[in-house]
């Protein structure tokens, strides 16, 4: 009877999974693209295994849950980080000493290295509590600066501005590498996802929005904010840990100032307040970054003119533009619908 | 004694940067990461006038200060003001344009750093201390930009102008005030303090392509110490703030790493006591 129960359950989760992959996956032009780059990131390694072309690839994996991790809290919190570099590199320090000193395994240290990085969280989400807008924005700058000052302290424990090097590595191969950072990705960004789908998702957007009116509602504002705090700290340290063991070195580069703009950079690229146009920011950017070393002169240049008009005319993100033109939503049963139809596919309402 | 002259030149300079990025921002709502830009694209321009196209020393400062406060105000213009609803997009635009500033002079004039000979030559003993009458120049020129500034706000019309937008942009809109021009007056303002600044500075600091980052950390961390808007505020704390820096840097084996870590951690233990900066104002109203 029981084992008929699992039986049904598996049945109906297959169903469900099959249901879900033809109405939305195979319906909606955002999702089906979603698909067929995650399938081509999964069979990238059997077309072309250079390995300078993997590395390019795993660190922009590594960037990805960074970027996200911010999007989690600045961009539907609406509290403007400017400081994740302090995640990051708490993190990558954590994981590098843990590793260097106790030498214990990656598979340890990087989530203790996120650990580290929520015990941070909530040490600067406290003081953050009572700070507001831009006020927060520039004090969290300040933190990781200050980490960096430390770290250049104690530089017989922190190795200064060398940094701690000769790390193990993340897996054997740059093949298991690749597959490691790719599913994590894959994995986290849905956890992400979830997260910000889910109940507390919509407290988190309800915050941003109008606090006062939050709490209000009788809503304890101070625990939701610490909470996103946490979770953006752990999923930022998990991507600092990540960082460090794939490229074995944990330098002061992790706390500077480029390490926190880099991620809002990507986010906003790709559109705030999304998870995956955070993602897919950094898909689009960082690779762009690394082969046009080609021009290594105009290099930034380029990367920076090109954010610049982008977001001249797509203030949004490229991909919330991209999806707004893809996708168009009932005005009746707010299903997505693709562009080319004129009436919606669930209910033939008219679609204008 | 050291100190406290190293400290008055730093905080000057400060001083001059802070109050215009404290500007733009009560008056925009923009959170300017091109300011600093904008300081070291002067210090460049200058450089290039006197040293390379040798011109006469006065007449590249009016050039430049020029140039640079319309540069200032086109690159407003045309890139954050059609935007500028959306808040997080102008600041990574701002951050943008300043990573354009800086490649553009890294691929005219190199990434060596350069100094500027200084415009008047000779020092001054002042109880023991040789101080550079340079320093004393600059010091003047920052005090007479800075009350020129304050009189502007204060007393004539487009500064009562300013600070209505500034205080509330809505009701300044609805009794008739072009709210638009007068955010691109101000950051023409701004952005002349900025040139100004840099111009002063290209003969005492070292000039390269680096030079916006370091500044802009200590601006911020000025501005949100005396509190975002407030001009007095700007004006003291980049004070504090400097004689901080200079004394931990003269004073403490190894200060000049810390040098960075200590003015923002007064900033965070002033932002700890009082959340809204010296002299903020609470945005009740924007909440």
């Amino acid at each position: 009877m029981l084992h008929l129960k699992g039986r049904d359950k598996m049945k109906s989760l297959f169903l469900w999974l099959i249901k879900t992959f033809k109405d939305e996956f195979l319906f909606l032009p955002g999702k089906f693209i979603g698909f067929l780059v995650c399938i081509f990131l999964f069979i990238l390694p059997l077309l072309n295994n250079e390995p300078h072309i993997m590395r390019i690839f795993i660190m922009t994996f590594i960037f990805a849950i960074f970027a996200a991790s911010w999007d989690l809290l600045s961009g539907f919190l609406g509290q403007m980080s400017l400081g994740h570099a302090l995640f990051f590199g708490v993190a990558a320090y954590t994981s590098a000493m843990l590793n260097m000193y106790l030498e214990w395994e990656p598979l340890l240290t990087i989530p203790l290295g996120a650990v580290a990085a929520v015990l941070m969280g909530l040490i600067v989400g406290v003081p953050a509590l009572r700070l507001r807008g831009p006020y927060l924005s520039l004090a969290t700058l300040a933190f990781p600066i200050i980490l960096l000052g430390i770290v250049y302290i104690f530089r017989d424990i922190t190795g200064g501005e060398l940094g701690i090097y000769g790390l193990s590595r993340l897996g054997s191969t740059m093949f298991q590498e690749y597959y490691i950072t790719l599913i994590l990705m894959v994995t986290l960004g849905l956890v992400m996802w979830k997260i910000t789908d889910s109940k507390v998702g919509i407290i988190f957007h309800a915050i941003r929005e109008d606090e006062i009116a939050v709490r209000a509602s009788g809503i304890n504002t101070t625990k939701y904010k610490l909470l996103a705090f946490s979770l953006s700290g752990f999923f930022a340290g998990i991507a600092g840990g990540l960082s460090v063991h794939f490229i074995r070195i944990a330098g002061p580069s992790t706390l500077e100032l480029m390490t926190s703009f880099q991620p809002i950079i990507w986010t906003i690229f790709g559109g705030i307040v999304t998870i995956y146009g955070a993602i897919a920011g950094t898909l689009i950017l960082y690779p762009l970054m690394e082969f046009l070393r080609v021009v290594p002169e105009l290099r930034m240049l380029i990367f920076a003119g090109s954010v610049l008009v982008i977001l001249r005319f797509m203030p949004e993100g490229l991909i919330v533009w991209l999806l707004d033109k893809l996708e168009r939503e009932c005005p009746r049963c707010k299903v997505k619908n693709i562009f080319t139809r004129t009436t919606c596919r669930i209910c033939l309402a008219n679609l204008k | 004694m050291q100190i406290l002259v190293n400290g008055l030149i730093h905080g000057g300079v400060y001083a001059l940067l802070a109050v215009g990025f404290s500007l733009i921002f009560g008056v925009a709502r923009i959170i300017n990461l091109t300011y600093t830009a904008l300081y070291m694209v002067a210090a460049f321009i200058i450089y290039a006038l006197s040293q390379i196209a040798g011109l006469n020393p006065l007449l590249s400062i009016i050039v430049t200060v020029i140039l640079v406060s319309f540069l200032g105000m086109f690159s407003y213009q045309i890139f954050i003001h059609p935007i500028r609803e959306h808040a997080t997009t102008v600041l990574i635009t701002t951050v943008a344009m300043a990573m354009i500033f800086q490649e553009l002079l890294l691929i005219f004039f190199g990434g060596h750093f350069r100094g500027l000979p200084s415009l008047v030559s000779g020092y001054y003993v002042l109880m023991g201390v040789r101080v550079p009458n340079q320093y004393f120049l600059t010091f003047i020129v920052v005090l007479i930009i800075l009350g020129a500034v304050w009189l502007l706000l204060m007393k004539t019309k487009l500064g009562i102008a300013i600070r209505s937008v500034a205080l509330d942009r809505e009701v300044a809109n609805l009794v008739g005030m072009n709210t638009s021009r007068i955010a691109s007056i101000t950051m023409l303002i701004t952005s002349f303090m900025a040139a100004v600044a840099g111009v002063i500075v290209a003969p005492i600091f070292t000039i390269e392509p680096h030079m916006w980052l370091q500044p802009i950390v200590i601006i911020l961390a000025i501005v949100v110490m005396g509190g975002l808007g407030s001009i007095k505020g700007s004006f003291i704390a980049a004070f504090i703030i400097a004689f901080a820096e200079i004394s931990v840097v003269f004073l403490v084996p190894m200060g000049s790493f810390l040098k960075g870590a200590v003015s923002l951690t007064v900033m965070i233990i002033v932002l700890l006591i009082k959340p809204e900066g010296l002299f903020g104002v609470t945005f009740e109203g924007e909440r």
